[in-house]
């Protein structure tokens, strides 16, 4: 006797409970602490602020924890809770000029006023794994420098004082600018609009597209005229108080790139600009960011179209998320049966009709060949 | 000031619904200003039956393509005296319709109900109830693809031109194309319908055993693509037609057989394999209508259909 | 009735709102039916099915024009402070609310455009009552046909000249209110 499945709530229950055990592993292993996640895994950390969209590296780490280490299961958590938080307003813009860089390099100079600083980069680490990390133990202090908070020049600023750096625009209101979370994306979409999107973009569906650039989908010929990583504060205006107030401090990337530009009879030739900036230390995701950003310029500086990934604004923004992706992708593991039931209904119809139809033909045939 | 003043009404403190574990929610989950963002879009959608209308979809508790589109169109729409009941393929009890169900006891506290004519609210994946919404009866549909022309024409950029001009021939080919090649029109779910003679809709994934049940029904039919940012609706007694030609007429489709359980003639049929052998049997894919017919006396061949 | 602009406004804005807002559907949904709603005190002489309509509606991201009836120092506040909403001029508003002779003409308002006829106003159009007797309607959302004693029929022709373009019309009275979405039409003309 066929019994129709019940019990779809007893099954959930169970399998929240289920979790929850995986999550917490081994109970004779001592339990992860948020603080160890945030200190240890900061990278995780700052990838899952980035492309969750708020920075708070504590609930980033619960995120992660939560998730099992999962990082878009992070990411779609802390997505979740930004959601309910109400907003306030929007801040000044964040004045990366003033940054404490914790590392500062140009691939365009030997040397940049302010110096170039290597600061914690894998960059010329030997990739062998260090065995003696498999055992707990003191780290030995790097040395250290004497503090240096002083602001360092923008190395495209310093192009840009000679006229050959394409000036940006600058937006005098800020209400102007648009919030991707907040308005729905319609195209073609402003570029304050892309940088959202890229922003909190996932990290490897950008590193490809700005891979793609480099093999020549879009080349656009990009230097890293440099890459900064640091504290930066961020300020709002208090329109109570009439002023703006520091309202904390947050560690981004900036990147930006110096891209080749053919100028126009009426413009000299000027070098145009890529710019990517991410949440904490992700240096891989900035230098993306500015490769991509730079390729979907393509229409405000007059270039070709070549039908590259990269090109297409509307190929890129609506698949850059992988929040949006992932559920897309994996929801149709969920109940499909009477979709698939319509096909299959179908498909047996068709079928049909056909089989008849050749034996009809076949019958012709038989008959045709006989006469 | 109006911002503070906004964040004191939309803060969870105001008149949430507690949840048992103690965590405060706004009733029905989203805060106000997402609400009225959303019931604008749904005000404008029911003027122009049909058409796409944008919105800023929020990030739900639950994935993109798990129905928040729909529960962010029952969270602005819902009422703390109304009486939900959610479906997935028809039923009530298949897990996403059970967690849906949950979501919003906990953040609306409403009452729930599994009888399609006791619900005053009903959201639904993939189905419309067998039996006939009436008067007051709101059905929300959960959308993955609001966009019917979208596998004809990827950019959303050009669909939307399509749609201003009421350029439908592409689909029409597409169609037609269907018909050369298989004798049929190859589409079995989503299958397109024009809105009042004006626009090409998407009924969502329903069986096109489903679309007649849209034309001219006395429900608001609303549509919720939250990935996709789309909120469309059919108001109640608006001419829905699924697209055809006069020489291949719409035909609704089911399989040509009777439920194993209640023996229903006219309901649409879920297909389950018995055994290694490839034993079948149909069931109604509507459980409520399903049970209902059961307990009213009817039986169908349990279990011994082929 | 409210004297200052921090009353009147919903003392349980989610249940309230939501509530209005289903009144407001239930209308959309069924132009010509009348919906009761409650609960705002707008200061006067705004009516309070209008004000519950734009406590409901409104808010930073809508653009509100008040015509001269309700355009005075205490609705201003009392629609700032509780809404958050920029008063505009006719022609940018999303909403527009006052009587029938005051926002005329109807050619001064946002209709939409072909790519998105959503982009236009709703007029929130105060009348002495509302009544199911006068123009004869037909349309999506009525089974055959409904009457309502709606303030110019040239609204409908309007309309049905822009189709889909459009403006639609919430009426109100009161703690009543009506709707007239762009899609309805009169039924003497239809029928010719």
């Amino acid at each position: 006797m066929y019994v129709a499945v019940k019990g779809g709530e007893k099954a959930i229950d169970n399998a929240h409970r289920w979790l929850a055990e995986l999550r917490r592993g081994d109970q004779a292993v001592a339990e992860l602490e948020l603080d160890q996640i945030a200190e240890q895994l900061s990278l995780s950390v700052a990838r899952v602020m980035a492309e969750g969209s708020l920075f708070d590296p504590r609930l980033a780490a619960l995120a992660i924890k939560q998730a099992r280490g999962d990082l878009i299961e992070a990411i779609f958590l802390v997505r979740a809770f930004r959601t309910t938080l109400p907003r306030f307003g929007g801040t000044s813009p964040v004045n990366t000029g003033a940054m404490i860089c914790s590392r500062r390099i140009s691939a365009t100079f030997k040397d940049i006023p302010g110096g170039q600083i290597l600061g914690p980069t894998f960059d010329y680490t030997h990739r062998l794994l260090d065995f003696d990390l498999a055992e707990t133990g003191q780290v030995p202090a790097a040395e250290q420098g004497a503090d240096d908070a002083t602001a360092k020049p923008h190395v495209l600023g310093l192009i840009g004082r000679e006229g050959l750096m394409q000036a940006e625009h600058a937006t005098s209101n800020d209400d102007a600018i648009p919030d991707l979370t907040r308005e729905p994306l319609t195209y073609p979409a402003d570029r304050a609009v892309r940088l959202q999107a890229l922003a909190r973009g996932d990290e490897g569906f950008i590193l490809g597209l700005g891979y793609s650039t480099q093999r020549g989908y879009a080349r656009n010929h990009a230097f890293v005229g440099e890459l900064r990583i640091g504290l930066v504060e961020v300020e709002m205006d208090i329109p109570e108080l009439g002023f703006a107030i520091t309202i904390g401090e947050i560690e981004i990337t900036e990147c930006e790139t110096v891209n080749q530009f053919q100028g126009s009879k009426t413009e000299p030739a000027q070098f145009t600009r890529g710019y990517g900036l991410v949440f904490g230390q992700q240096e891989r995701k900035s230098i993306a960011m500015a490769l991509v950003d730079r390729a979907l310029r393509w229409r405000e500086l007059g270039e070709d179209y070549v039908g590259a990934p990269a090109q297409n604004e509307e190929f890129v923004l609506s698949h850059c998320d992988n929040i949006q992706a992932t559920g897309f992708v994996e929801h149709i593991k969920l109940p499909h049966y009477v979709d698939f039931q319509s096909e299959l209904e179908l498909i047996r119809r068709i079928r049909g009709e056909a089989g008849i139809q050749a034996d009809l033909e076949n019958g012709h045939d038989m008959k045709g060949a006989a006469e | 000031m109006n911002q503070i003043m906004q964040t004191a009404e939309t803060g969870p403190s105001t008149d949430s619904a507690k949840a048992a574990g103690g965590e405060a929610y706004n009733f029905a989950y989203l805060d106000e200003q997402t609400k009225r963002m959303i019931r604008r879009a749904l005000l404008k959608a029911l003027a122009i039956p049909g058409y796409q209308v944008p919105f800023a979809s929020r990030e739900m508790p639950m994935p993109y393509g798990w129905g928040t589109g729909g529960v962010q169109v029952t969270a602005a729409c819902l009422l703390p005296d109304d009486c939900l009941k959610v479906i997935d393929q028809g039923a009530d009890d298949t897990t996403n319709a059970v967690s849906i169900r949950r979501f919003f006891q906990r953040t609306a506290g409403v009452q729930t109900t599994e009888v399609t004519g006791e619900a005053t609210l009903i959201q639904t994946r993939h189905r419309i109830p067998e039996t006939e919404l009436v008067a007051g009866q709101i059905l929300v549909y959960q959308v993955p693809i609001p966009e019917p022309l979208r596998f004809l024409e990827p950019r959303e950029t050009e669909t939307r031109k399509m749609h201003a001009l009421e350029e439908y021939g592409l689909m029409h080919v597409k169609l037609y194309e269907d018909i050369s090649q298989h004798g049929h029109i190859a589409t079995a779910y989503s299958y397109p319908v024009k809105v009042e003679g004006r626009y090409v809709m998407d009924p969502s994934p329903i069986p096109k055993f489903d679309n007649p049940k849209m034309h001219g029904s006395s429900a608001i039919q609303l549509f919720g693509a939250g990935r996709e940012q789309r909120i469309y609706a059919i108001p109640p007694y608006t001419r829905v037609h699924s697209l055809d030609f006069d020489d291949y007429p719409f035909e609704p489709m089911r399989a040509d057989q009777t439920c194993a359980l209640c023996g229903a003639e006219d309901s649409y049929l879920d297909e389950v394999i018995m055994d290694d052998e490839g034993t079948r049997m149909f069931v109604c894919s509507d459980t409520d209508y399903c049970g209902g017919r059961l307990e009213a006396g009817h039986e169908g061949q349990q279990g011994d259909a082929t | 009735m409210a004297t200052t602009g921090l009353e009147g406004g919903f003392a349980n804005a989610p249940v309230q709102s939501a509530q209005t807002f289903r009144a407001v559907l239930n209308a959309m949904a069924h132009p010509g039916r009348i919906e009761t709603v409650s609960a705002a005190q707008p200061p006067l002489p705004m009516d309070p099915a209008a004000g519950a309509v734009l406590l409901t509606l409104a808010d930073h991201e809508t653009k509100v024009f008040l015509a001269p009836s309700v355009d005075s120092d205490a609705i201003r506040s009392w629609l700032t402070f509780h809404t958050g909403a920029p008063l505009v001029a006719s022609g940018a508003a999303d909403f527009a609310i006052g009587h029938w002779d005051e926002l005329l003409p109807i050619d001064q308002y946002q209709i939409g455009t072909a790519a998105y006829p959503d982009r236009s106003v709703t007029l929130v159009v105060t009348q002495p009552a509302i009544t199911d007797k006068g123009t004869v309607i037909c349309g999506p959302g009525i089974q055959s046909t409904a009457s309502l004693n709606i303030p110019d029929t040239a609204l409908l022709d309007f309309n049905a000249n822009r189709s889909p373009l459009g403006i639609d019309m919430i009426m109100n009275a009161g703690d009543q209110l009506a709707a007239v979405p762009r899609s309805t039409r009169l039924f003497d003309r239809e029928k010719r």
